[in-house]
């Protein structure tokens, strides 16, 4: 199966560096670049790719505004985050937009391949970083200012996985380290990226009704 | 944010009102956040003033005007992300919005319900009316995006602007039609000028208030940037050194990899924070730990770090040997695993720090070490061991090394509460 991929970045020379090493992989095909908002989105809603490659920083609002603007006209349309930038929150700010993933810029080719590969299959991609600023951004400790105070909970099974990822344990390794089968590992992780994401629209009457809100 | 920041150079801590996450105009969140309670009680607070001759409404109207906006400080580079529109503008969230609105629908029903129906009743609506109306321009240019929304010439900010603008204007005009009396004409044209004006000095009040006020803080943001400008400066300088010598080395592919890591790590930490020194905290001495071992041995070290623990002033001698100890681990793992990438991952608790150092290497028997190996033993678990911390290792032959490192932390909750607010 072929994957479809959307570049979308300011950088014209990341983006042709991307895009060389994406092509070497016969199971990839880039069906188009963008370089800011206003571009990335029509571009998404005309080539529906599998995967948009998305920059956090990027002129018109950012990666986070793309993922609102495309919203629910394209679902199936999945997003994996990547910047230069440490910046914990506004990683995370792309992540509760809806992001599946975030990678580093340094990431070699072969595993940018397989991060989109993981992430078309619906899979999170969650890098030793990204799990750091997970668990930063639930014990409170970076301000995730678009958000509403009360972030759920991890459960201790969660909390133990994303350690274990910050620690740089792969999926398998976190697997076999907690005596659970990859595929629980994947919900758990899947778990988390909901609970960091459940304000976002669709999800919030859902939130509101189970508290009793309206 | 730590109190100290609140204080002027007076000493005298002062409340201000942020400008990341507000609803209206930041009065309330101000306010909760200087006396410490919770910004519903403040909320509540101010609709239940307002039932005694609209007090709550002066009282909110006085302090927007007083209070100043705080911007967060930002690192340079996020702060050139924020001017140039490419980061995403925070919200306040969906729930704070709609709480807010339901107290104030129920403060201006219990409010309609103590004035009767009467006279009362007549104005309290379009005064609410010119209220709202008037505090969202204020809000609009109270923003600090204020600049843009001026000369922005579409969006829902124009539309605005352009909305209140006519409806004014609309105003003076039905007054003017409906009194069509000859000579009284002129008065009337008069009066009606008259609101249009003060419409118009409604709307461009706070710009004008803003041109005179802002004059301090654009003195101020001069010298930053020129301070920048020396910074940026310097970097440019070292990134020109770096590329010189990549192309010295460029027949060295792992010395061109060293340089272009160490190269981006120093961007990095200038443009997005991370500018402490090494004996500040545990995250910048671990910080340190990478950059030397990735020059020294080259190999990669991702370091992940949640949370930190400040050394404190004297130094904390247990998260002192912590460093030590996880600097040991590394260095063992860049030396004799034979990876090109090594992971430390380090998390502050409220009662204990854990440092874990981990690669996929060669590994080895622990047990097979002799007793005289300063290494291990020595440098990495008494080290450890003698300040009341922990440390347990695991290797597997052919499948890496993990070290684990424990450290009870001296005054429990206070370092943690602090980073956590």
């Amino acid at each position: 199966m072929t994957l479809s991929v959307l570049v979308v970045d300011d950088h014209a020379m990341f983006r042709t560096g991307v895009r060389a090493e994406l092509e070497k992989d016969p199971r990839i095909v880039v069906v188009g670049e963008a370089e800011d908002v206003d571009t990335a989105v029509p571009a998404v809603l005309t080539a529906r790719p599998d995967v948009v490659l998305l920059d956090v920083h990027m002129p018109g609002g950012g990666g986070a505004e793309v993922i609102r603007r495309v919203g629910t006209t394209a679902p199936e349309v999945r997003f994996l985050a990547l910047s230069v930038s440490d910046a914990a929150e506004d990683v995370i700010g792309v992540i509760r937009a809806g992001a599946r993933g975030y990678v580093t810029k340094t990431i070699s080719g072969p595993e940018l391949v397989d991060a989109l590969h993981r992430v078309a299959s619906g899979d999170a991609v969650f890098s030793p970083r990204l799990a750091g600023f997970v668990l930063d951004a639930f014990a409170g400790t970076i301000e995730v200012a678009q958000v509403d105070e009360d972030l759920d909970r991890l459960t201790e099974r969660e909390r133990e996985v994303m350690r274990l990822i910050a620690r740089g344990y792969a999926y398998k390794e976190v697997a076999k380290e907690l005596f659970i089968s990859v595929k629980t590992v994947e919900t758990h992780v899947s778990s988390v990226l909901r609970k960091l994401q459940l304000s976002s629209r669709h999800e919030l009457t859902k939130w509101a009704s189970d508290r009793r809100l309206i | 944010m730590t109190p100290t920041d609140d204080r002027d150079e007076r000493g005298v801590r002062r409340a201000y009102r942020p400008a990341d996450h507000r609803v209206v105009g930041g009065v309330a969140t101000g306010v909760a956040d200087h006396l410490d309670v919770p910004v519903l009680w403040v909320r509540v607070g101010f609709v239940v003033a307002t039932w005694f001759n609209g007090a709550g409404v002066l009282a909110y109207l006085l302090l927007w005007r007083f209070m100043p906006l705080r911007r967060p400080e930002l690192s340079p580079g996020l702060e050139a992300a924020s001017r140039r529109g490419m980061r995403t503008p925070g919200r306040p969230g969906v729930v704070e919005v709609a709480q807010t609105a339901a107290v104030l629908a129920v403060g201006a029903g219990v409010l309609l319900l103590l004035q009767g129906n009467g006279l009362a009743g007549t104005w309290v609506a379009p005064l609410l009316v010119v209220v709202v109306g008037v505090a969202v321009v204020w809000r609009q240019l109270d923003d600090a995006a204020w600049q843009s929304w001026l000369t922005r010439t579409s969006g829902g900010g124009f539309v605005l602007r352009v909305a209140a603008g006519l409806a004014l204007v609309a105003l003076g005009v039905v007054y003017l039609v409906t009194q069509e009396r000859g000579f009284a004409a002129v008065r009337d044209l008069g009066s009606a000028l008259a609101i249009a004006v003060v419409g118009l000095l409604l709307i461009l009040g706070p710009w004008i208030v803003s041109l005179v006020t802002d004059l301090g803080s654009e003195r101020r943001e001069r010298i930053r940037s020129q301070e920048r400008a020396d910074v940026a400066a310097h970097l440019h300088d070292s990134v020109l050194q770096t590329l010189a010598l990549l192309q010295k080395n460029a027949e060295d592919p792992a010395a061109v990899a060293t340089l272009a890591r160490r190269q981006e790590r120093e961007l990095r930490s200038w443009l997005y924070g991370d500018e402490e020194l090494p004996g500040d905290s545990l995250a910048a001495a671990l910080r340190e730990v990478r950059s030397d071992v990735e020059q020294t041995h080259r190999v990669a070290v991702e370091l992940v770090v949640v949370g930190d623990a400040p050394f404190g002033s004297p130094a904390d001698p247990g998260l002192v040997a912590l460093a030590r100890a996880a600097r040991e681990a590394v260095v063992n793992a860049a030396k004799h695993a034979g990876v090109d990438r090594v992971d430390v991952y380090a998390e502050v608790g409220a009662r204990q720090v854990e440092v874990f150092v981990r690669d996929r290497g060669t590994g080895f028997d622990p047990d097979a070490i002799a007793e005289d190996r300063m290494g291990v033993r020595g440098s990495i678990v008494g080290r450890v061991e003698r300040h009341g911390g922990a440390a347990r290792l695991r290797s597997v032959l052919g499948d890496g090394t993990e070290v684990a490192l424990t450290m009870p932390l001296p005054v429990p909750s206070s370092p943690a509460t602090e980073a956590s607010r």
